[in-house]
């Protein structure tokens, strides 16, 4: 984002608000990340196209809330972006999760955008009227990422057999780290206490209650709710994570400033 | 293991309110729920249109370019069906 865009902003955020906005920007900067590596390999040319649009949304918004949370300490997005390590970023370890299958991909998706449209939702009401601002802008584009993706699961989940074990397999896979969405800390604590945002665990009956039955109508049977990986939001990443940031830092890194 | 290839649609779009749906390609999709998709996704991404169509490209009936001369040659030489071949006669108002 600009100097000028950046000057629109009412006020500077806080401390607590530069990181939560950093928290969530990582979120959608890290997914955006993953799927645009299926450009070129989706299935589809028209999956190809529809993944980068909802990757570039996400990148729209990782954007946004990346200048915003850097304004604080006079960090720019890319500086954010390109120049932190890996335990610097606090995104939680669903976005960083491999592509896997398509099943895989669109599960994922299903489960973050919705787990997305229940926060931007509430954010929209934010007292930081610059989250606000953001959230009631993304909130559109992510309603849209809910809706295609359920299609997909729909479709994959009440296919053929060999769809249904594979979106089921994907569930398995990808489930157990839809906890961490909602697992609240002391920011988060703080955040909700200054009315700037939800308390992540409240979150979770309004994404429960969308994506449950749209789970269930795609014939898939919800795992039981045991292992529940987290560290994310403290800087714990996968193993996956350092090789998605190599790639995504590279270029910065090897040619700093460079730009086309 | 063999897929059968997705339908093909063709895919219709409205610029503006008040104005025909005008054809402006054609996309792959396994159903018409997915076609619509696919076709905001390719053809309405910078504001193109207000509203979109799809249809099964198998549903259209088209002339066959066989057909031309006795379909169109015909309208070739009659250009008294063009309202401009006519003159207007002097002293006619309100036309």
């Amino acid at each position: 984002m600009s100097e000028s865009a950046l000057s629109a902003a009412p006020a500077a955020p806080t401390a607590d608000i530069a990181e939560y906005a950093i928290r969530l920007g990582d979120d959608a900067l890290i997914l955006a990340q993953r799927l645009i590596e299926w450009s070129a390999h989706a299935p589809q040319i028209e999956e190809d196209v529809a993944l980068a649009n909802i990757a570039l949304d996400l990148l729209g918004q990782a954007r946004s809330l990346l200048s915003y949370g850097g304004s604080y300490s006079g960090k720019s997005e890319d500086d954010l972006a390109f120049l932190r390590e890996e335990r610097r970023f606090h995104n939680v370890q669903l976005v960083e999760l491999e592509n896997g299958d398509f099943a895989v991909t669109m599960v994922r998706q299903l489960l973050f955008s919705a787990y997305q449209y229940e926060l931007y939702r509430t954010l929209e009401s934010s007292a930081d009227s610059q989250l606000a601002a953001i959230a009631g802008k993304a909130v559109k584009e992510v309603a849209y990422h809910v809706e295609h993706a359920g299609s997909w699961v729909l479709r994959l989940g009440d296919g053929t057999e060999l769809s249904h074990q594979r979106a089921q397999a994907a569930l398995e896979t990808v489930w157990p780290f839809s906890h961490e969405l909602f697992a609240d800390d002391e920011l988060a604590g703080r955040i909700a206490d200054r009315g700037v945002g939800p308390l992540p665990s409240l979150l979770r009956d309004g994404w429960l209650g969308s994506v449950q039955p749209l789970l269930t109508e795609a014939t898939l049977t919800l795992p039981e709710d045991g292992w529940r990986p987290s560290g994310g939001r403290s800087g714990l990443h996968t193993q996956a994570f350092g090789y998605l940031l190599a790639e995504l830092q590279h270029l910065h890194r090897s040619h700093p400033g460079a730009s086309w | 293991m063999t897929t059968a290839p997705t339908p093909l649609w063709e895919v219709f779009v409205r610029p503006v309110r008040g104005t025909n749906h005008v054809h402006v390609g054609s996309l792959h999709a396994s159903d018409a729920t997915l076609a619509l998709q696919n076709a905001r996704d390719l053809y309405t991404r910078r504001s193109e249109g207000v509203s979109i169509w799809v249809v099964p490209s198998a549903a259209i009936v088209a002339s066959s370019p066989d057909e031309k001369d006795p379909y169109f040659a015909p309208a070739g030489d009659k250009p008294y069906r063009h309202p401009t071949f006519y003159t207007i006669p002097d002293g006619v108002e309100h036309l």
